[in-house]
């Protein structure tokens, strides 16, 4: 397990496990916060609304300080994943990202057809052929189904405006 | 050469005629499909209407655009009224409001109000009868607030849909009315709540009546009285040779308590009178087909139609009303 | 003997060719409905509920309630090839049968989850035609109480299964609680942890979390570990139903087991999703093969299809007799129904016979139909795995992203779907178990409100949980379920420690 570490090089398990712990301990923080908010008494009628959530955040809070405890109590041990492989996730989550964030402004249909595309040149290194078919075939396909036969609006953006859509 | 130029003149005269066609048949027409927003869950009272609504314009084709049903239950129906109010200038997005469109700002502080769109058609409204589970002694309303008054205050429960919403206005009326404390349950759904009284987890609802007639017909519950001014108007015999009829007005048995809901229709913001104009026939043809009909004699609606400044008034004066009935409950967000 | 007089006439009617038409296309329809996350049963049955208006009432029941057989069989496809449950109750299917593809058996798994959907569908229907009016009775002893009972005991059968570390399993389970918790609370009508902003309104739908969490959180693992879905070369054919058939019945003991399960959590109606866990963890204490589940155990895939497809269908069985549905999916066909003018309730059954015996007739012929149209198409199922990932991925992304858009009509929901994404992969790789926190975001809202109800209808005492035999009963099944794991925990522990010091 640990042989392989003189190759290669990537944030420790033990880091990232420690980043995670301390950031679901935060989430925590804040449903506390908002409970009190909401109220945490246990009135006539049974709890208020922030009662459980109170309780919850509170274990949240508790149980993240004691898995703290326990990663730091680690040996720095093995890696979290390698650079490379960390690069490769976040050429899937990045693209995403742009996708997710550029589909309210420019409708579902043209952001999927780019990034099918993007995704297939940049991953797959397919020809452009290949690439057109399914990039436009999958939103005129996701159109059919959706908006004509089940009658579920999808967001659109200028582009299908303009097509009168 | 005399061929083709005939030809264009016949053209010319088809698109002149078409031209001239259009706007003699509707100043406005939606060029899009329609977005019919349900400020509530798949299944309840409102979908249903909604759905009911959406089947008779597409069997009819009463509209040339698809008419596309979308439930936006968030935050008591906030979600849906929030997407109208936003809806500026988009004459393809209408919705169909309840009663939570008065409660569900006052109890929640959602920065929105009926105000922010505009009033189209109201299409019914919904009553609200005082069920008790048919195995109790109680067969009239003297005798269930006698019960009431017996009981230690707050051991009566009563079932309802949702929280400080109409079945809890109601509920909270009441205990002005009797001078005792209930203790109010919420529940997801009408259905739901009748069958809790079925099953004798709570003592009595105020569920309207196409959430509680199947239990009435099974002889499982007892109608005591209707919400309303005057009786509903469907004399068919229901159950046991009654009918909706024949259901005394609360008001005449001594529970002076008056409540109706709004089942009405909206548009976005700054609609043009064309397009409430378009709205308002469409929704003139949709009450006229037998499916409505059915609909409203199956839920006992009260059919009341009103349109323009009628029904303005009418939202505004509810309004004013459930801001009192729910200030005095002490339902108002920030409380 | 009426009943199965009934019954026939029902199987006529139900036999008409435009009713086979109907119930075909219904399934056909499902199934497309099932395998797109997203749309699920509940969506798909209200958008088409519309399309039926010019039916007769018969046909068109048999056609929404076809469309909901075919999603629920559809739910197990997406679970099975890519961990993307489209419906809350195939949620449990993942756990075995994702690993199951992964090993190149995602032909067998998707043979077992059919097949076992179909035995549980079965059994639900008989006995709807011989206890319906007995069942019934028995639903409306369940107030919010008894409800959450049940909760509780799906909650206690579940946990203290996972091998991650208990703090770990707690934090996940707590943070699934406090997502629930978001939006408006039901008890007092008042809004929580939303903090002003408009999009929090609605909480977080389970659906985004769990497309998020297990669909793209699998994609970002997949990337890290090179760019192929494993067990994509396994050879596929037809005669791989046969051979899996072969090896079902040694389960007999645990399709049972699930199929009462399924059909009490239906009746009640808790709904298809606690019966699939809870029928998961039980199975997984009950079976000689439990140590392997998770890593692709064909039982693991039996139980919750099996429990999952009993409540579904034993969940029409409330609604047709009482008015309430048992699902959500239930609660649109109910509407449904009221819109053709047929009140569902206590007269139902006496005054509508050719509609009731219609429908319960076209559940036996719907699913088997469904069964042979999707065991048919089990091989072009499982080929989807041989298409490259770097077509497929962007393929899946983008049907996620309209997923999880239409679920609520909202974007903002598809960057919530892309955050738990990247959360699913954190966590994960930090090893703490998603299923719990899944768990409690399905169940954590419905059980905290039936345990308010109930304190309400008892003033504040909690001895409403103990209050009537029906209730003791479940809540210390469920508390026999929660020490059981500590004990047999404990009990093994000391037994190793004992072992250790032996040696």
């Amino acid at each position: 397990m640990t042989t392989h570490q003189s190759h290669t090089t990537g944030p420790t398990h033990k880091a990232v496990e420690a980043g995670v712990t301390t950031v679901i301990g935060l989430f925590g923080a804040v449903v506390v916060y908002g409970s009190i908010k909401a109220g945490i008494n246990w009135g006539a009628e049974g709890p208020k609304a922030g009662f459980f959530p109170f309780y919850v955040g509170l274990f949240i809070i508790i149980s993240s300080l004691i898995n703290l405890w326990n990663t730091l109590r680690e040996a720095d041990g093995p890696l979290f994943a390698e650079w490379g492989q960390l690069r490769q996730v976040f050429s899937v989550i990045l693209p995403t990202g742009i996708y997710v964030a550029a589909l309210p402004f420019i409708g579902l249909y043209l952001a999927s057809a780019i990034f099918i595309a993007w995704f297939m040149r940049w991953l797959g290194k397919y020809n452009w052929p290949i690439i057109a078919a399914l990039s436009l075939g999958m939103p005129i396909v996701t159109y059919l189904v959706f908006e004509r036969w089940f009658l579920v609006p999808l967001p659109k953006g200028p582009v299908e405006e303009w097509l009168g859509l | 050469m005399s061929r083709s130029a005939s030809c264009l003149a016949l053209a010319a005269a088809a698109s002149i005629l078409a031209l001239c066609s259009m706007p003699a048949s509707a100043a406005w027409e939606p060029v899009r499909p329609v977005e019919f927003i349900v400020p509530a869950g798949t299944g309840g009272g409102a979908d249903q209407m909604a759905r009911t609504i959406q089947g008779i314009v597409t069997k009819h084709s009463l509209m040339k655009q698809p008419l596309v049903v979308i439930n936006k239950s968030g935050g008591a129906g906030g979600e849906g009224f929030l997407d109208v109010k936003s809806a500026n200038n988009n004459p393809h997005k209408i919705i169909i409001t309840l009663s939570n469109l008065f409660t569900t700002p006052l109890a929640t502080g959602i920065p929105f109000n009926w105000k922010d769109m505009t009033p189209v058609a109201m299409l019914a409204l919904d009553e609200f009868v005082l069920w008790v589970n048919a195995d109790k002694p109680y067969k009239t309303v003297k005798d269930y607030i006698d019960a009431v008054k017996a009981a230690p205050p707050g051991s009566m429960k009563m079932g309802g849909t949702g929280s400080k919403q109409e079945d809890q206005i109601i509920t909270v009326a009441m205990e002005k009315a009797i001078g005792s404390k209930f203790t109010y349950i919420p529940y997801k759904g009408g259905g739901e709540v009748a069958v809790q009284l079925v099953g004798q987890h709570v003592d009595s609802t105020v569920n309207n009546p196409i959430e509680a007639v199947a239990q009435w017909r099974g002889g499982k519950v007892r109608p005591l009285c209707v919400f309303d001014s005057k009786p509903m108007g469907y004399d068919e015999p229901v159950a046991d040779g009654k009918a909706w009829k024949d259901i005394p007005t609360c008001k005449s048995q001594g529970l002076d308590i008056e409540y109706v809901m709004l089942r009405g229709i909206f548009m976005g913001p700054k609609a043009t009178k064309d397009q409430i104009e378009y709205y308002v026939e469409l929704f003139k043809k949709v009450r006229a087909t037998p499916e409505w009909q059915d609909l409203m004699k199956s839920g006992a609606f009260n059919t009341t139609f009103l349109t323009g400044s009628d029904y303005s008034s009418w939202v505004g004066t509810e309004e004013k009303r459930h801001e009192t009935l729910m200030k005095e409950a002490g339902f108002l967000a920030g409380n | 003997m009426e009943e199965l007089v009934n019954l026939f006439h029902g199987f006529a009617v139900a036999l008409q060719p435009f009713n086979i038409a109907v119930m075909v296309l219904g399934i056909v329809l499902g199934v497309i409905i099932g395998v797109l996350p997203g749309l699920g049963g509940a969506n798909g049955v209200a958008i088409l509920l519309p399309l039926t208006f010019s039916m007769p009432p018969t046909s068109a029941i048999i056609m929404l309630s076809c469309i909901y057989w075919g999603a629920l069989f559809g739910g197990a496809i997406t679970s099975i090839l890519f961990n993307i449950p489209g419906e809350p109750w195939s949620v449990a299917t993942t756990f075995d049968g994702y690993p199951m593809a992964q090993q190149g058996k995602a032909a067998e798994s998707l043979t077992a989850a059919f097949t076992s959907s179909f035995v549980g569908a079965l059994f639900a229907v008989i006995m709807i035609t011989l206890v319906a009016p007995l069942v019934a009775g028995f639903a409306l002893r369940f107030g919010p109480a008894e409800k959450f009972a049940v909760y509780f005991l799906a909650f206690c059968s579940f946990v203290g299964l996972s091998k991650e570390p208990p703090f770990k399993t707690i934090a996940a389970m707590m943070i699934g609680f406090a997502l629930a918790a978001v939006g408006l609370d039901s008890i007092t009508g008042q809004l929580r942890l939303t903090f002003g902003s408009t999009e929090l309104l609605n909480g977080f739908d389970f659906l985004i979390a769990v497309i998020g969490l297990f669909g793209l959180g699998e994609i970002f693992l997949t990337m890290e570990e090179g760019l192929n879905f494993r067990g994509g070369k396994a050879k596929i054919d037809l005669r791989v139903v046969l051979r899996t058939w072969k090896s079902l019945p040694q389960y007999w003991m645990t399709s049972l087991r699930s199929c009462v399960i399924g059909c009490w959590m239906g009746v009640t109606p808790a709904g298809a999703t606690p019966a699939s866990f809870m029928s998961y963890g039980i199975a997984k204490r009950m079976s000689k093969n439990g140590k392997n589940f998770g890593k692709g155990e064909i039982e693991g895939v039996i139980a919750p299809e099996t429990a999952a497809h009993a409540a579904g269908t034993a969940a029409l069985l409330p609604m047709l007799s009482l008015g309430v549905p048992g699902s959500p999916t239930a609660a649109v066909l109910l509407g449904g129904l009221l819109i053709w003018g047929l009140q569902p309730g206590p007269m139902l059954f006496v005054e509508q016979k050719e509609f009731v015996w219609g429908l319960i007739a076209s559940m036996y012929l719907g699913n088997l139909v469904g069964l042979i149209i999707v065991l048919t198409c089990v091989p072009i199922f499982a080929a989807i795995l041989r298409v490259p990932f770097s077509i497929i991925a962007p393929l899946i992304l983008v049907l996620c992203a309209i997923g999880a858009y239409s679920v609520h009509n909202s974007t903002f929901d598809v960057v919530m779907m892309l955050v738990f994404g990247v959360i699913g992969y954190a966590l994960k790789k930090c090893n703490y178990p998603l299923a719990p926190l899944v768990l409690a975001i399905v169940l954590g809202d419905k059980a905290e409100e039936a345990f308010r109800q109930s304190l309400l209808g008892s003033q504040g005492s909690l001895g409403i949980f103990f209050s009537n035999t029906l209730v003791s009963t479940i809540m210390i099944l469920g508390l026999i379920a929660l020490f059981w794991s500590l004990i047999s925990n404990g009990l093994a522990r000391l037994r190793n420690r004992t072992a250790a010091a032996s040696v």
